[in-house]
């Protein structure tokens, strides 16, 4: 009897990406260009297929979630600090900008970068304290920020108290507003992972390794963390600012916990550390919780839910087993 | 050379709940000299390692870098100083290839002051000044092992790893927490030579160690520690001729024809 | 006066809702995010089977107490077990477990007045020229009882002093033949248990509702931060210190502000004191 095996190669180009190597065939450069390409071209033609508006503004969301994971997998991956409070990031951004284009009158493309860096700001102080610990620190204080916020918007009737600011500007046009968020979430993904292949980026994973390590070579962990809270605070305050700018109206919704939950879970099934992952992450799971709008609440238990089982069986996500996939040669041989 | 010490620790005490570890131990050392410190074991050595580097809070005492007071200063601004030191349980940046360890103390401000760049420039990138100084230390510069993964390293090339970290720095004094422990016999033996040469670049040395006998070699003073308290200061030769010290290490001589008669 | 039985009663009913999510982290460093849910389903666990299923309140509370222990040990022998070790996943998990009792519950259409459970004793009594009624002070009863039982489990039974050793070194522990696993479901059991008290005890003060969950979670937290994380009774200590700061704000700014209260209380730990009022948890962490 003929008996047979599985065998696996890694491809060879693998290797030698690291150098200039890789520019030794077109056939090689297409096979590396491919991927990113496909998701470069695929996020930017995604509004001219959507079937209509509604699935256009669900595109909007994915993007907005999709720079939450983004900061989120920083954060957590990178830099050993497990955020569970995305909502805060988000509502600071919103609030300001909403401030900003309201009180102020700037127009929603000015508010929104001031909204991200001085919200930025904002949530780095605001963050600060739990900083210099290491452990669960962060992920406590995190996690109670916005549920805070909310209730001291509530109490003292500030910001517009349970009604929210109201008459916030739009997009000039929906496809403005599309094409922004779009090319902030490329922006953002491909600038995040150049970060963490910089020297800058290499000290911010040294300082989840390996923080004593670290402090002993002279350096000082609190403010490399600061400036990795910086960053992605950033992101999440985009993130904000544009949200309020495309439901023209900003309230304590914004500190809601999906915005907290779903980022999570989408960094979880994308392939934690692989900043790509968690995008495609939301590509999935901001449509899928589109579907299940009528669920309610459910949806959390579901993000939950599927977020327990991929940790516990499946912790390396679906962009890890892509990779892997995709660089390896899978063919049965004779024995 | 000036006559003040570069280092001067001033009854340096520390308790962790009741215990002693560090009972008022005072010691100094000299412009590019190389102390040995060694003690049996829970003498307190690395506890005053951790204190001179402020990674752990001294009780009290006083600690003086060229003359200035550091006791009251955080971990990264001591190392910033130029005041170094290695980890006993090497921790070395275990995802990264061993090269790119050095680009992380190659990016603190100290690197960038007493490099002299900002990355690029005629030194070239900080992968190349990490090579550089990997090969220094001992790396093959054309063999695989600067480029392997830190996780992979044998116990000898991570030693040799924290010792670059502090390289890396540019440090006037790096504290050795036990270099030598885990390493053959052949391995320690092409170590000597480099610690040797740190002492002839002019960098002082505080070594902790366990293997006396190339500790005597390149240490030309040697402080002895008990139970967090300072036995004895002085030559190789005068230590090991001191009854206390015999005493610390091996119990009193009652003690030990007692052991002898049992034997 | 008041201010006093009431900082009292608040006191003890901080204490009691910190004391499972002390336990848990002091024994196997396992931050418990699903705290507050396993205090709320509890509630509701026992008004199914007080309400539903018509049984006796003894029993229901009694099944409802089991009931939660054993889904403790569930959710850390099937997926806290798995990610032990590390961080991120562990807060992560035990979070989003958290997250799908409370949000499932909800769902389930489990909110309203009707969620109630009956106070122990009816009546009331004055202290001084208050009224307490015998509830609240059954609370304090309570409360102070299980810190007493607490402390004499852990000094002097076997599986107590076992937890103990595993607290302080969980390497040495299992040298010396204490399954730490074993010891880890223990813990995470008997922490839902008392989380599941507390909230049998405390939740006939007012309807069950979904969002005590969070709010519970993060008054635990803030306690055992401030009491440092790890010490049963720092934790016990700072409930009181917490417990009377929330009723002079409650009774000179308004209710809005206890979660604030509670926010600045570990901002302030963490700036001035981080290893907590009682805690050596971080000056032994910092030994390198």
């Amino acid at each position: 009897m003929e008996q047979r095996r599985k065998e696996r190669i890694d491809r060879g180009i693998k290797v030698r990406t690291d150098g200039l190597y890789a520019l030794m065939s077109w056939r090689e450069l297409g096979y590396l260009t491919l991927p990113r390409l496909v998701l470069i071209v695929g996020m930017l033609i995604l509004p001219f297929v959507m079937p209509s508006m509604y699935w256009q503004r669900v595109i909007s969301i994915v993007c907005i979630y999709a720079l939450l994971a983004v900061s989120f997998d920083l954060l957590a991956h990178f830099v050993g600090l497990v955020s569970l409070g995305g909502a805060l990031f988000i509502g600071v951004g919103g609030y300001i900008s909403a401030i900003m284009n309201t009180s102020f009158g700037f127009p929603p493309l000015l508010a929104i970068p001031i909204a991200t860096i001085a919200g930025a700001g904002i949530c780095t102080l605001l963050l600060f304290p739990c900083l210099p610990l290491r452990g669960v620190y962060f992920a406590i204080v995190s996690l109670m920020y916005p549920l805070a916020m909310a209730r001291v918007i509530e109490a003292l009737d500030i910001l517009g108290g349970t009604d929210g600011i109201m008459g916030i500007d739009s997009f000039p046009n929906r496809w403005i507003e599309q094409y922004f968020v779009i090319l902030m979430v490329l922006l953002f993904l491909f600038g995040v992972r150049r970060l963490v292949n910089l020297d800058l980026g290499l000290v911010l994973r040294a300082v989840k390794d390996n923080d004593q390590a670290v402090r002993a070579s002279g350096m000082n962990i609190t403010f490399y963390k600061a400036v990795a809270v910086f960053f992605s605070s950033a992101m999440g305050c985009l993130g904000g600012a544009c949200l309020v700018h495309i439901y023209m109206w900003s309230g304590i919704s914004l500190f809601a916990l999906d915005f907290s939950i779903l980022p999570i879970a989408a960094t979880v099934i994308g392939g934690a550390g692989t900043i790509v992952g968690p995008v495609l992450g939301c590509l999935i799971l901001v449509p899928v919780s589109e579907l299940l709008r009528d669920f309610g609440t459910l949806r959390i238990v579901f993000y939950s839910l599927i977020l327990v089982a991929f940790i516990v069986f499946r912790s390396e996500g679906i962009m890890v087993y892509g990779q892997r996939k995709y660089h390896q040669i899978e063919r049965w041989v004779k024995v | 050379m000036s006559d003040q010490p570069i280092l001067e620790v001033k009854e340096a005490t520390k308790t962790f709940g009741g215990i002693l570890a560090l009972n008022r131990v005072s010691f100094h050392v000299n412009e590019g000299e190389i102390l040995g410190i060694i003690g049996p074991n829970g003498s307190g050595k690395t506890t005053l390692i951790n204190c001179i580097t402020a990674f752990i809070k001294m009780t009290s005492g006083k600690i003086f870098f060229r003359g200035k007071d550091i006791s009251r200063k955080p971990a990264h601004k001591i190392a910033d100083m130029g005041l170094t030191r290695t980890f006993q349980i090497m921790r070395p940046y275990y995802s990264l290839p061993a090269y790119k360890n050095l680009v992380i103390p190659l990016f603190s401000p100290r690197a960038k002051r007493t490099g002299g760049w900002r990355g690029g420039g005629k030194l070239g990138d900080r992968n190349t000044v990490g090579i550089d100084i990997l090969e220094e230390i001992g790396f093959e510069r054309d063999s695989f092992v600067p480029y392997k993964m830190a996780s992979t390293l044998p116990t000898g090339y991570l030693k040799r790893l924290e010792l670059a970290r502090c390289l890396a720095l540019k440090p006037e004094i790096i504290l050795c927490d036990e270099v030598f422990s885990g390493l053959s016999m052949s391995e320690i033996a092409s170590m000597v030579p480099l610690i040797e040469r740190l002492q002839m670049d002019g960098i002082a040395l505080v070594m902790i160690e366990h293997r006396l006998r190339e500790l005597f070699r390149v240490a030309r003073r040697i402080m002895v520690l008990n139970f967090g308290e300072k036995l004895i200061e002085g030559t190789p030769e005068e230590v090991m001729a001191d009854e206390k010290v015999k005493e610390a290490y091996f119990g009193s001589a009652e003690e030990v024809e007692e052991v002898m008669t049992y034997a | 006066m008041d201010i006093l039985i009431y900082g009292t009663i608040n006191s003890i009913a901080l204490a009691l809702m910190a004391l499972g999510f002390a336990l848990v982290y002091g024994i196997s460093r396992v931050p418990n995010f699903a705290h507050g849910a396993l205090y709320v389903i509890t509630g509701f666990i026992a008004w199914s089977l007080l309400r539903t299923l018509g049984l006796n309140y003894f029993f229901s509370i009694v099944l409802a107490i089991i009931a939660i222990g054993v889904v403790g040990a569930l959710m850390y022998q099937f997926v806290l077990i798995r990610v032990r070790g590390m961080a991120i996943s562990e807060i992560i998990a035990s979070y989003a477990i958290g997250l799908a009792i409370l949000e499932g519950l909800r769902w389930g259409g489990f909110k309203g007045s009707t969620y109630t459970l009956p106070v122990f004793i009816e009546g009331s009594m004055t202290i001084g020229d208050i009224p307490v009624d015998f509830h609240r002070i059954l609370v304090v009863g309570i409360g102070a009882a299980v810190v007493i039982s607490l402390w004499l489990f852990t000094h002097y039974t076997r599986i107590g002093l076992a937890l103990r050793g595993m607290a302080q070194d969980e390497r040495a522990a299992l040298m010396l033949g204490i399954d730490s696993d074993v010891m880890a479901v223990v813990a995470m059991a008997s922490g839902a248990m008392l989380a599941g008290l507390a909230g049998i005890v405390l939740l006939p003060l007012g309807n069950i509702v979904v969002e005590k969950g969070y709010d519970v979670l993060i008054q635990a937290i803030a306690v055992c931060i401030v009491g440092g994380l790890g010490s049963w009774m720092g934790a016990v200590l700072a409930a009181f210190l917490i417990g009377f700061a929330q009723i002079l704000t409650v009774v000179y700014l308004g209710t809005h502000f206890q979660m604030v209260v509670s926010l600045l209380a570990i901002i302030l730990t963490l700036i001035f004191r981080p290893s907590g009022l009682f805690g050596r948890q971080k000056e032994l962490e910092e030994r390198v």
